[in-house]
């Protein structure tokens, strides 16, 4: 399994997704370009500091599969539900189309991935969202493996860690993705009053009936700096309120500040403290 | 136009009745509660206990307001986070006391602005997704007029759905969608189609139970015949265990999406 997909050379859609620069293809040095800084870092320095730069500090994005490689301990995580394959169940236009090119260009079949894994030797449930599939929209498919994931977590009393970025409903499979947010909240709720932890990671971008559904219902809020979290998008804002918004509105400083982020953690403290925390909520042993 | 799109002028129509029309006509003895006991009260959001027939319910509804003072009053029916925090506090406050809930829907979607940004719309919605999933009283929600995405799915996690004939239900409005999937917001007609957002539609995706004729524009014959479902409904609800009617719930939106997989 590449560690990297060939998309990581992919220019971003737009300013929100941050990324990288594609430099000439000569297979023994790659190296990409900080879309920030425009440093040139060699590729495996790139991987090596989880897609920060390590100039200027920027995050970049990362698939959903890379993220959970990044953070288990090595050839610990089983996928569940990988055949899961998006339908088009609207007949909405054009979208057929867009599924068939968005996998290809991916290389996943769908906008999550999902499996268990172990961290620092500790078995945990885990969802990745993927910021390359229809930003990481929310269709059928997203919400039943994540359905999937917490009732399996319930059963087996595993934890979930969650790492999150997402646009929101996928807006092109209706009323089936809004329906999503209720499915999910269900299956958190449950695992929930089964006594389980859930920790959720909000990446860059986490917005729209994700963050009004199970980006929000965690019993612990990290985030990475940054990143923009929000129910609507500065866009929408803007126009409803006829004016700019302020420097730093949405991004996660400011959604701390305002109170619904626990912590704020880098990516190269990402895996120490959700270890951490997964060992202060252990229940072996204690009497 | 598109025959979608005129269900959706329909439900927008200037003169449809509003939420407080329905608890008027359909409820006896309505007394409003207001704030959410955390920072204000929303007026988009109208709630309180009224009697159904003999039976005392809490009911919650989205209100956009008759003329242009109440309609601004009223935020047009897009509530900020207060307003959903004031529809959980009832429904909590419902389960405490074992009365059934009945939700009214009719709202463009929930307010986009910084306060409701900095106040956690999102927080908010996601709260009552989640305890409406597991409240152990019978809850009915009826989308009257525009069932508008997340904002509407905030009192929308319910034992039934119901739906008026003219009402529509959509992951987003048809304006939004057509200015996102085809850079043209004059799409909105192309947009409703495709988005399948009608009552029927929606009937035929088993994501509502039950559409509502409106009685050619006879509001208040339509009322009589919700005050009997209303009724009904409840009476056949209340005699599950809690457990089975909450588990019902949550298979009920547990196989949306995922059954044909």
């Amino acid at each position: 399994m590449p560690l990297i997909s060939k998309d990581l050379f992919k220019k971003p859609n737009n300013a929100l997704e941050g990324g990288v620069d594609a430099q000439p293809p000569a297979a023994e040095e790659r190296t990409v370009t900080c879309s920030e800084c425009k440093a040139v870092l060699p590729l495996d320095v790139f991987k090596a500091q989880a897609h920060v730069c390590p100039r200027c500090g920027a995050l970049h994005a990362m698939s959903a599969r890379e993220r959970i490689l990044w953070l288990v301990d090595a050839d610990s995580f089983q996928e569940m539900d990988a055949a899961l394959l998006p339908q088009d169940r609207l007949g909405f236009p054009a979208y057929a189309g867009k599924l068939r090119k968005v996998q290809q260009e991916s290389g996943e079949p769908e906008g999550v991935v999902t499996g268990t894994g172990m961290l620092d030797g500790m078995p945990c449930a885990l969802f990745s969202m993927n910021p390359e599939f229809i930003m990481g929209s929310m269709g059928a498919v997203v919400g039943e493996k994540i359905t999937r994931l917490f009732e399996y977590a319930a059963a087996q009393r595993l934890p979930v860690i969650g790492y999150i970025v997402s646009g929101g409903a996928r807006i092109q499979e209706g009323m089936f993705s809004l329906m999503q947010m209720a499915k999910t909240s269900g299956a958190v709720l449950r695992h929930s009053q089964a006594g389980q932890l859930y920790i959720a990671v909000l990446t860059h971008p986490t917005t729209g009936g994700v963050v009004a559904s199970f980006a929000m219902e965690a019993d612990i809020i990290l985030a990475e700096p940054k990143a923009l979290i929000g129910f609507a998008g500065p866009r929408v804002i803007e126009q409803t309120m006829r004016q700019k918004l302020p420097e730093g509105f949405q991004r996660a400083e400011f959604i701390m500040e305002k109170g619904f982020v626990d912590r704020i953690v880098p990516r190269d403290a990402q895996r120490r403290e959700l270890s951490q925390l997964l060992r202060a909520h252990r229940k072996e042993g204690l009497a | 136009m598109t025959a979608a799109y005129e269900r959706v002028q329909a439900a927008r129509q200037k003169g449809r009745p509003t939420s407080m029309y329905y608890i008027q006509h359909i409820f006896t003895d309505f007394l409003e509660m207001h704030g959410d006991r955390r920072y204000a009260d929303d007026a988009a959001v109208v709630g309180g206990i009224a009697m159904l027939g003999g039976m005392p319910v809490t009911v919650v509804g989205i209100e956009k307001g008759v003329d242009t003072d109440e309609k601004v009053r009223r935020n047009f029916g897009s509530a900020h986070p207060e307003g959903y925090r004031k529809a959980l506090r009832l429904m909590l406050q419902a389960e405490k006391f074992g009365r059934p809930v009945v939700c009214l829907i009719d709202t463009s979607g929930a307010f986009c602005g910084i306060g409701a940004e900095e106040r956690g719309q999102g927080l908010a919605i996601a709260e009552n997704l989640m305890a409406m999933m597991g409240l152990s009283v019978p809850i009915i929600s009826l989308v009257i007029g525009e069932g508008g995405s997340g904002g509407a799915l905030a009192l929308g996690v319910a034992d039934r759905v119901w739906m008026l004939e003219n009402a529509v239900y959509s992951v987003i409005s048809p304006e939004g969608a057509a200015s996102i999937v085809w850079k043209d917001a004059g799409k909105a007609a192309e947009a409703s189609e495709a988005l399948r957002l009608t009552a029927t539609d929606l009937y035929g995706f088993g994501m509502v139970e039950r559409v509502f004729p409106e009685a050619d524009g006879d509001f208040a014959a339509l009322c009589d015949t919700l005050r009997t479902a209303f009724t009904q409904e409840f009476e056949a609800l209340r005699t599950l265990p809690v457990q089975a009617m909450v588990e019902q719930r949550y298979q009920k939106f547990r196989k949306i999406g995922g059954d044909a997989l």
